[in-house]
């Protein structure tokens, strides 16, 4: 008994001292802002090069700061136990969080018209889009209504229902990402429309924006991530 | 600040249409430089303003809306947070409007006064207040607006005692609130009000916030402005205490005539099983 216990205890010891270590000693992991694919100027005249270098070295950069900063202290309020601040660091987690998810999309989401900016999805995706919007034309007049239909700022997404294998076209206010709207919805293609996208080029002028993005929207990520899902 | 309706009669049909109107800050365009540009008027006042007043018109027309002053609009609309689809267009002219007239050329400074000491007594001093003010400003995330207001309101408990003296019920907000909404929903008085969509500020700080927020308060607010909403605020605050006092005690005295008549509501008929019908 007394042996038994002994053993124990010193496992035990030891099994408390190294999962104690563990958390203490892994470190947060930080984010940090992604390279673009292409020059600032490379999608004018469709977004202008100003527009680019702020919105990716201003804007992005920003929510990125602002999440690290949140994800440190949600961490040190995690480790107190501190319930009542790891509550309150929930929409400063949305809100630079989902701002940086969503614009790690975007960048990705477009392309240089010489690099295949503008060009209409083929293969699986492009017979989805048609069977489900009837055309391209359908599903970018429809995107283009609720884009310039969001009131306020957010994002409108062409996205698929993995477990449906549908594809869907849906709004988010701020910066919640599109599974916000569904757990099994995945983005495909997301078109910031908070002003900062596009007023020093469009001013109030959102439906033109929308009209002129279109030209440089790269359906070929596009395209993989929905072979990925729905392979 | 209530918009102008001005109404038309249409000859032929002999209906009268009224239609909200755009109404001009009360400054040039250019006034405000350069802390605010004229370009910035052009568009915000030009084109984003008026086109939530036009927007507004189409949409009231010919509805139960028609006719009602913007305020009036505004609250029908909220639909105490059902939201009507002319509410965003209402709420943001009425905003906008409110916006123009919080601002003057040569602005800034400190209030005095009355209101001076009641942002001293509500927020411990005028710099905290501009410190808080302006994290509002900073932390509405998204677009939307801060707003100082001068919050009157009790809760319409029956049978409740207030426990605070009703002067301190009566004190100076800051709130912030997304997209359109504005505190006139809150049953609060709106009594200053900075615009923090991005269209207000990005021709002329793009992503500096901070910094169009700062130049506002420093150079911009017009504390006059603010002053005079400030009186109104508490006169309407009085007149309602007032009403309501009157109606307190109107229901009192009416009291000891009604028991009678309610012991009749209370008579029951009620049904047994004989046949009472005459028809046989």
């Amino acid at each position: 008994m007394a042996l038994r216990s002994s053993i124990t205890r010193r496992t035990l010891t030891l099994g408390l001292n190294s999962t104690m270590l563990l958390p203490l000693s892994r470190s947060l992991q930080t984010f940090s802002l992604p390279d673009l694919p292409y020059d600032y100027g490379a999608l004018e005249p469709a977004i202008s090069g100003e527009i680019m270098q702020l919105h990716h070295q201003k804007h992005h950069q920003t929510y990125i700061t602002n999440y690290n900063k949140a994800l440190e202290q949600l961490h040190e309020a995690i480790q107190k136990g501190d319930s009542s601040t790891v509550v309150k660091l929930q929409s400063a987690i949305k809100f630079n969080g989902g701002g940086h998810v969503n614009h790690s999309i975007f960048w990705k989401n477009l392309a240089p018209i010489r690099e295949g900016g503008g060009e209409p999805p083929k293969a699986s995706l492009g017979w989805a889009i048609d069977t489900h919007f009837g055309s391209l034309e359908s599903l970018i007049q429809k995107m283009n209504a609720e884009g310039a239909g969001l009131q306020g700022s957010g994002w409108v997404w062409v996205g698929v229902n993995k477990e449906l294998k549908k594809l869907v076209i849906e709004t988010t206010p701020n910066q919640d990402p599109l599974v916000t709207k569904g757990p099994h919805l995945v983005p495909l293609l997301g078109i910031d429309v908070w002003e900062h996208a596009y007023y020093l080029q469009y001013k109030n002028v959102r439906p033109d924006y929308l009209k002129n993005i279109w030209k440089v929207i790269n359906w070929k990520y596009a395209s993989e991530v929905y072979e990925k899902e729905c392979a | 600040m209530i918009k102008e309706r001005r109404f038309v009669r249409k000859a032929a049909s002999n209906v009268i249409t009224a239609t909200y109107e755009l109404k001009a800050p009360p400054y040039p365009l250019n006034a405000l430089e350069p802390h605010m540009s004229r370009e910035t008027l052009e568009y915000h006042w030009g084109k984003h303003h008026r086109t939530y007043v036009e927007n507004l018109n189409k949409q009231v027309v010919g509805t139960d809306l028609e006719g009602l002053s913007l305020e009036d609009i505004i609250i029908v609309t909220y639909n105490k947070g059902d939201i009507l689809p002319a509410f965003n267009n209402a709420a943001q002219a009425w905003n906008h409007d409110f916006f123009w007239e919080s601002m003057k050329p040569g602005g800034g400074g400190k209030p005095s006064g009355d209101l001076l000491d009641l942002i001293e007594r509500d927020f411990g001093s005028f710099e905290r207040f501009i410190e808080e003010f302006k994290s509002a400003a900073a932390t509405q995330f998204g677009s939307g607006w801060a707003w100082l207001a001068y919050k009157a309101n009790r809760l319409d408990v029956e049978n409740a005692v207030n426990p605070w003296p009703s002067e301190k019920d009566k004190k100076l907000v800051i709130v912030k609130s997304p997209n359109a909404m504005n505190p006139l929903v809150w049953d609060y008085f709106p009594l200053l009000t900075i615009d923090v969509w991005e269209h207000a500020y990005y021709l002329d700080f793009q992503n500096q916030r901070p910094d169009y927020i700062s130049v506002f308060m420093e150079k911009l607010v017009s504390w006059e402005t603010v002053n005079t909403r400030l009186e109104k605020a508490k006169a309407r605050a009085a007149e309602r205490e007032m009403e309501e006092e009157r109606r307190r005690k109107e229901e009192e005295e009416g009291k000891p005539t009604n028991e009678e008549d309610d012991d009749d509501d209370l008579e029951m008929y009620v049904d047994n099983d004989n046949d009472d019908s005459e028809a046989e």
